[in-house]
């Protein structure tokens, strides 16, 4: 285990977005993750026959990987279609990592792609039947997220006005997003008086419902250093499974992230403190939330104050989402790739207006299920 | 403790039989612990399980109130039952949005549209 994952031996040296928003009547997920996958070829230069891993997740096929080597004319050597979620991504970068320092592959391909907008969540993500919940017809997953919402402020004091902050924060970065979904300003007041979907959550602290795909390209190190752009060095990975329904979700207000994270942070040798990006999977407001004092931000209960008062908005005290989140970016189902994708960009200084001013450690955290699902990627500037 | 025989029962449908007869049924594994949902074995142990019937009293962990385009808002929550598992049910006979956290309830079998029994709580009345 310890020759597999390896601080610093592998890095992301492409990465691209597909499309995203609304598509064309009759996109594919495949469409989607093959525009992606060779924007991202582009982007480090490298060709199509030189990937030799692959590494996918949708929730609209369950074999993924099979469906993009066909679509792409690919016989990889080595390929992997873990599903936990929007936290898949994060795994498969913990797997290339252990594929590439094994032998298995030497380039590995990232790629996602969801049209939940163009098909409605609904198709695009059925839901499993759960006979200890589904008879109750809990909305998930947002009734799932509510629950967690709703403990958090009876054992925190956490209040309604802290969770808005975390959905005013983003879309003040998605506005200095171009390709963000969402263009006008938001405040407290209209997230709090929003549509009421599943009490203590409005319609303003569930994350966005769009098409959309992404695609990255790992390799090692040593091959990184003769690529096109500046590596994203993959210095900690971490993950933690925990529950399939809420119901068994052991403490409400404690995620996975807890686990994830220190194994993440422990392998790549840092602190929370030298955290220079924090890119949170923000299915729900709560989940910023929970996950800066899971991860080590600041103390349990005490997420609702760290966000507070612009904490985590442009010119707040720790850049969180900088591309604009779930809630105001993206969110094609399946979320966690684009974190990936946002926290290479702003390593390698290509952010424009939402640039952090010498970004060099990211931190990447993917969530799936109804925080089933917890994984944890940090990356660096500097390898080893 | 012998092997669960999935060809005569499986442990959703004893469970669900239990309902139909207005019981709350949950495991007891052999050192004393509370298992739910139903399983052919103990969580970590594997160990053989043995069923028991709840007093169905417990305690709100948290709620959520629905707020649906096609039917009247209504409560979904978590129980910690005192038996000592917890489980996703509705608390009904009060406003949905007046179910808090801390709530003594009081499990009661309810047919839902399926016409199968499952339990619903309603506030206890021992603590109103």
């Amino acid at each position: 285990m310890t020759n597999s994952l390896r601080r610093g031996s592998i890095a992301i040296v492409g990465a691209a977005e597909s499309e995203l928003g609304l598509c064309a009547p009759g996109t594919t997920p495949y469409d989607l993750m093959a525009q992606a996958s060779y924007r991202a070829l582009a982007d480090c230069g490298l060709q199509l026959n030189d990937i030799d891993g692959v590494f996918t997740a949708t929730s609209q096929a369950r074999f993924s990987s099979l469906g993009l080597c066909e679509y792409l004319g690919l016989k990889p050597r080595y390929q992997d279609n873990t599903l936990m979620g929007g936290s898949s991504f994060m795994s498969h970068v913990a797997h290339a990592m252990a594929a590439i320092n094994n032998g298995l592959c030497e380039v590995a391909l990232i790629a996602y792609g969801s049209t939940q907008k163009s098909v409605s969540r609904a198709a695009a993500s059925p839901r499993e039947y759960n006979a200890y919940e589904t008879p109750y017809k809990p909305f998930l997953p947002t009734s799932a997220y509510a629950m967690v919402a709703a403990r958090h402020m009876y054992q925190y004091g956490t209040t309604r006005e802290q969770l808005a902050e975390v959905a005013v924060a983003a879309r003040k970065w998605a506005l200095m997003n171009p390709v963000a979904w969402e263009k006008k300003p938001l405040t407290i007041d209209e997230v709090i008086n929003a549509r009421m979907v599943s009490a203590p959550l409005t319609i303003r602290d569930c994350c966005l419902v769009t098409d959309g795909g992404g695609a990255i390209i790992l390799t090692s190190a040593a091959r990184a250093k003769d690529l096109k752009q500046k590596p994203a060095y993959v210095l900690g990975v971490g993950e933690d499974l925990s529950h399939i329904g809420i119901s068994g979700m052991p403490d409400l207000t404690v995620s996975g992230a807890a686990i994830s994270g220190p194994k993440a942070y422990a392998m790549a040798g840092i602190t929370p403190k030298e955290v220079d990006l924090a890119m949170l999977y923000d299915a729900f407001t709560i989940n910023t939330i929970l996950f800066l004092e899971d991860l080590g931000f600041c103390a349990k209960g005490e997420g609702g104050n760290f966000v507070a008062n612009g904490g985590i908005a442009p010119g707040g005290h720790l850049p969180v989402n900088t591309n604009g989140g779930g809630l105001s970016y993206c969110h094609p189902g399946m979320y966690g790739l684009f974190l990936l994708i946002e926290s290479v960009r702003q390593i390698r200084g290509e952010c424009g207006d939402r640039q952090v001013p010498n970004c060099e450690i990211a931190l990447a955290h993917g969530n799936g299920g109804v925080l089933s699902t917890q994984a944890t990627v940090i990356l660096g500037g500097q390898g080893n | 403790m012998n092997e669960f025989d999935l060809a005569e029962a499986s442990p959703n449908g004893i469970y669900m039989d239990y309902c139909q007869k207005d019981q709350l049924a949950f495991q007891r594994s052999p050192s004393g612990k509370a298992i739910f949902y139903p399983r052919i074995v103990e969580t970590k142990t594997g160990e053989g399980l043995r069923w028991e019937l709840s007093q169905g009293l417990g305690t709100v962990y948290s709620t959520t109130v629905i707020y649906s385009r096609d039917e009247k808002p209504y409560n979904v929550a978590l129980i910690d039952v005192d038996e000592g598992y917890r489980m996703m049910s509705r608390v009904e006979g009060v406003e949905p949005e007046h179910v808090r956290i801390g709530m003594r309830v009081q499990v009661r079998m309810k047919t839902f549209d399926d016409g199968k029994k499952y339990p619903i709580f309603t506030p206890d009345k021992e603590a109103l």
